[in-house]
This record gives structure tokens, sequence and C-alpha cells, in this order.
């Protein structure tokens, strides 16, 4: 750096507020405009009455208070009163929002109406020159020199080693991203669907015939085996897997299939994982006419005449299918499990 | 029988013949009833013949445009054999037919027809083949329904399209779930038993007639208590409270800006 950039501040063109002379410059500094004092400031009575103003909105405030402790403690809520629920929740959201809200503006009025509202200028300090520099570089070293860094290398050489170290945990954490290593999605690929369990209704776990279902059925399914899981956040975490849908339609409605998928349904009655393949909310807004089974959350609609095909909305694979067929009593059962993973896809799927 | 024939002198055997006449005619009688019984509960509206021709005149009058002469189907409209009772009483009694004009569903609107009229329609369709009949009284009282129960059926089973407060939903192409406040229940069971245009059926084998009694509970608590928590907009969850707080809460924003900005006077 050399003394270019450093102007005087006297002979540049230095634009002084107020000033509006010409300056050589294309626009002129039209600086501020006159001071207009405000009626609380000439006027005693106008400045009480903004007092008033500010003490009601104060007052309020205070008043809010008070309704929300009324609301929390006075009014009774028995159990099923539904009249004085409402009411308390009333005192409750009004008396915080008028608490807060009165607070708020009566600070604000405050400020507009009494608080001095004169124009004030801070100039910009000038640039000076070499010798600040070099002050603030003697500042540097007297730091250094009051940590004792360069005196006592064994606090320097153990702080090097902790910042070395200290970014460490984020490579672990970033590490766990690492794909090639299964950290616990295996538990995703299956559920508790097997062959030979029986689909049972939920939640009232009787099994379904296929000879009651009529055409244009849909029923809400879950693993016979289900109940047998004992332990509550296992049981639910294994129905969030295997909940199914189980929908009948005429058999000549469904697309025709070839291969193993060709056993997969029991004379038009077909099932599916209820699970979207978009970010896993529950399909089953099934219209049975057109057979469009359409989620509520993002409009992923699938077709089930066809595999349940995606035919809309952000979903990226069709519904996994749960393969059927009936026992020796006529009850509906599971061929396997699914074949593929339920729920959103994830890079693990392969 | 040689015994038999032996002692038919006996003084006891007039008593013994009459007792077996007796259990013998009980028993038949008995037994005639309840088949007779069986029979009624199959065909509870028991329609006389004069109804089902009344109500075959109105259908030729007024349906078989789209359903066929005979109510067979013909490319405007589904075949009604096998529709049942239910249908006729569901999709003529709440106006959605006949149907005003066509499009993505037929909608509710005032009833074209009187009760009598409807009943006789009913009683015409269900003469054409086996299929739902109108649910019986027993099944309509609300009062002995279990509320909760009813709640969680409605929320496994129906709460999806109708919105966990019954308001009803949007579908796919110009298609609704209806609300479902102010319907009658006899009008929520028959859609349950038939599955009326878009809606799945849910027979009694799915949900027996007494669960269906719960959910009709379940509805008809839900629209009697209101709404414990302020402005319900709807009960339509984030799309109209999301309108609203962001239409008010910006115009709120836009005005304590200008306001914070004014000059005192």
């Amino acid at each position: 750096m050399g003394e270019h950039g450093n102007g005087d501040p006297q002979s540049d063109a230095v634009i002084r507020a107020g000033e509006g002379k010409s300056s050589g410059h294309a626009i002129d500094n039209p600086g501020l405009p006159p001071h207009r004092p405000r009626l609380a400031d000439v006027d005693e009575k106008a400045a009480k009455r903004a007092e008033r103003q500010v003490s009601a909105l104060f007052l309020i405030s205070i008043i809010g208070t008070v309704m929300f402790f009324v609301g929390y403690f006075v009014v009774g809520v028995t159990a099923g009163d539904l009249e004085m629920l409402r009411l308390q929740n009333t005192l409750l959201g009004l008396g915080v929002a008028f608490a807060m809200l009165g607070i708020g503006l009566g600070v604000v009025q405050w400020a507009r109406a009494l608080m001095p509202d004169h124009e004030v200028i801070e100039d910009r300090k000038p640039l000076r020159k070499e010798e600040d520099r070099a002050e603030a570089a003697a500042t540097i070293n007297e730091i250094v020199d009051e940590t004792q860094i360069k005196r006592r290398p064994l606090l320097r050489n153990t702080l090097i080693g902790a910042a070395l170290l200290a970014p460490l945990p984020a490579l672990v954490v970033l590490r766990d991203l690492d794909r090639s290593e299964d950290f616990g999605v295996e538990r995703m690929r299956h559920t508790i669907w097997e062959e030979g369990v029986r689909l049972v209704r939920d939640p009232t776990g009787t099994p379904i015939r296929a000879a009651d279902l009529t055409v244009g059925s849909v029923v809400h399914v879950v693993p016979e085996t289900l109940r047998e899981i004992s332990e509550h956040g296992e049981r639910l975490a294994a129905k969030a897997k295997s909940v199914v849908l189980l929908i009948r339609m005429q058999p000549d409605d469904l697309a025709p299939v070839t291969g193993e998928q060709e056993n997969w349904t029991y004379e038009g009655i077909i099932a599916c994982s209820k699970v979207c393949t978009h970010v896993g909310c529950p399909v089953a807004l099934y219209e049975r006419q057109t057979h469009h089974l359409l989620c509520p959350c993002h409009q992923s609609t699938f077709d089930a005449a066809q595999q349940f095909k995606v035919i809309f909305g952000p979903a990226g694979r069709p519904l996994p299918q749960l393969p059927i067929t009936v026992d020796d009593e006529g009850f509906l059962v599971a061929r396997s499990d699914f074949t593929e993973p339920v729920g959103p896809t994830y890079w693990e799927r392969g | 029988m040689k015994a038999l024939s032996q002692q038919r002198r006996h003084p006891l055997a007039a008593v013994a013949l009459l007792l077996v006449g007796l259990l013998l005619t009980g028993g038949l009688y008995a037994a005639a009833t309840s088949v007779n019984e069986a029979q009624a509960s199959n065909v509870p509206d028991a329609y006389s013949a004069s109804d089902v021709e009344e109500g075959e005149r109105l259908f030729v009058a007024n349906c078989a445009t789209c359903h066929g002469i005979n109510a067979a189907g013909s490319d405007a409209g589904p075949s009604l054999v096998g529709a049942g009772a239910a249908a006729v009483d569901f999709q003529v009694g709440t106006g959605r037919m006949p149907m005003q004009m066509s499009g993505p569903q037929a909608k509710q609107k005032p009833a074209q027809f009187n009760d009598e009229q409807t009943m006789q329609l009913a009683a015409y369709v269900a003469s054409l083949g086996a299929g739902p009949s109108v649910p019986e009284d027993e099944y309509l009282d609300t009062s002995e329904g279990d509320i909760s129960r009813g709640g969680e059926l409605f929320r496994i089973n129906c709460a999806m399209c109708h919105n966990a407060a019954a308001a009803g939903g949007a579908l796919t192409e110009g298609k609704f779930a209806p609300a479902l406040a102010g319907v009658e229940s006899k009008h929520i069971y028959e859609a349950m038993m038939t599955g009326p245009q878009n809606m799945p059926e849910f027979n009694d084998s799915n949900i027996p007639a007494v669960d269906k009694r719960d959910i009709i509970a379940f509805l008809k608590n839900n629209e009697s208590q209101g709404v414990p928590g302020g402005f319900a907009l709807g009960s339509l969850g984030p799309v109209s409270e999301g309108l609203l707080i962001w239409t008010l809460g910006l115009v709120l924003l836009i005005g304590s800006m200008v306001w914070l900005t004014s000059r005192s006077s």
C-alpha cells in the first residue's frame, strides 16, 4: 500500500451533510429535510395524551396477563365439558396475545411520540496514514507477547493439537453417510409378513374370507402375527412397515401380468403396502371406478389395476405388492413377504 | 314295535300320545315361524307387488334413459340388477339420482322424489336381483353405539378420504369425498353398504352392522359436540388455516410496518 488512495479529506471532494452546495459531483447532496417538531414536542397536552396512550397499552398487557391466569386457574374444566374448555382456550390465547401485543405496541408508541426524534449525523472518520497501521501491528504484537505463546511452547503445542483434533468428530459423523457399510437399514428390507400369515382387519383382528369380499370392497389389513408382539414400541414399528390395503375388483379389470406376479392376486383381490413410496404417508384413498389410489400428502396417484403403477405425482416407484392366496379354510393369507422394501426410496435399495 | 303295540292300552298311553303330539306340533310351529322370521329378515322391507309395479312405472319414466329398460344398463349408466334397495334409497334419497348433468361425480341436491316414490323405486330395483336392503332401525339408533370404537373404525376406514373431522376432501380429477355433517344416519349406513360412485364398499362381513352403528354414533356425536378450539375454518387443516394466517398475517405485518415507519403527528 502506498500513498495512493489515502487522499487528504480537505483536498478531495468530500460531501458534507446539509451543505447542499455544488461540489463538482453529478448529483448535489440535498442534505436533510428541515426538522419538524411533533405535536408532543410542542404541546404539553399532546405529550400527556401520548403518555396516557402508552400507559393504556401497558395496562392492556397487564389485563392480558391477568386474563391468562384467570383462564388457567379460575376456569375449572371437568371432563367432557367442552363449553368451559372452549372458554379456557379463548382466555389463554387472548390473554397471552394481549400481554405481548400491549407491551410491544406501547414501546413502539412511546418511541414514536415521546422519545426525542432529532436527526443525528455520524460522520465517517477520515482515513489516516501509515502510523495507524503501525499502531495496529504494535497492538497485535503486544497481544502475542501478552499471551506468552512464544515463551511457553507447551501452551502453543497443546492448542495446535486440540485444534487439529476438534474437527475429527465431524469426520466420524460424515462417515455414517458411507453407503458401503450397513448401518441398520437392513431392518427396512423385511416386514413380519411371511408365507401363510393370515391377513386380518385393522383394528378388529378378524381374518378375511375371500368369499366375503364383494367387488369394490377395500379392507385395511395387518398381519395376524402382529398381535403376538407384546412390546408396544416394537409392535408399532412392525405395524408401520406391514400395513396393507386389500382391494377387490373385477378380475377382468386387472391388467394381465406374466411370470411370478401372475399368482400374486386371488380372483381379483389384490393387496399392496399402504406406505407411500414417496415419503411414506399412508396411501388409502381408493376410487373404486377408476381403480386409482391417491396419497393424501403429495397427490401421488397409483393405479391398482396395473400393479400400483405411479400415474401421477412425485412417487418414484410403484407401491410394493403383497403376494396373496387363500388357505384351506378360505381365508386370505400371504404367499411371502413383500419382494422389495416398503416405504420411501432409499439408496441402499440397490 | 311289538312292545309298543302291547302297551297301547296302558292307562297312561293316552297321556303319552297327547304329550308326543303336543311336542311335535309345538316344535314344528317353532321351526316354521323361525324360518318365516329368517325369510322376513332377508327382505325386511316387505315391498308389496303394487310398490314394485308403481316403482317400475317411475323407473321407466325417470331412470330408463340412462339405466336402460329393465335396468340392464347402457353406455350412459350402469346396470342396476343386484344394486339393491339400499343403493336406490341412498342415491334417490339424497338427490344424487336422477343426475342433473354428467360430470366427474353426481352431486347431492334436493331429492326429486318423495319418500313413497323412493320406496317404490327401491322396491322395483330390489325385485330385479338380491342386493343390500335398507337398514333396519335397530342399527341406526346412535344412542346404542360405542362412540370411541366408532371413532377408531372411522379413522382407520373412512378418515383418509372423508377427513379426520368428517369435513370431506378432494380426490382425483374433480371427484371428492363429501362432508358427512348433516347426512342422515340411514344414508351414511347405505353408503357404507353399497359404495356409491367411487366410494369403496364396506359390507357387513367387513364392517359388521353393529360397527357401522358405532361409526354413525361417532359422526353424530362429532357433529353435535362442536369444536373445542376456536375457529374450525372448515376443519380442513393446514389449507384453510394456512391461507388465513398467510393473508391475515401479511396484512398485519404490512400494517405494523407502515405504522412503525410513519412519523408521529
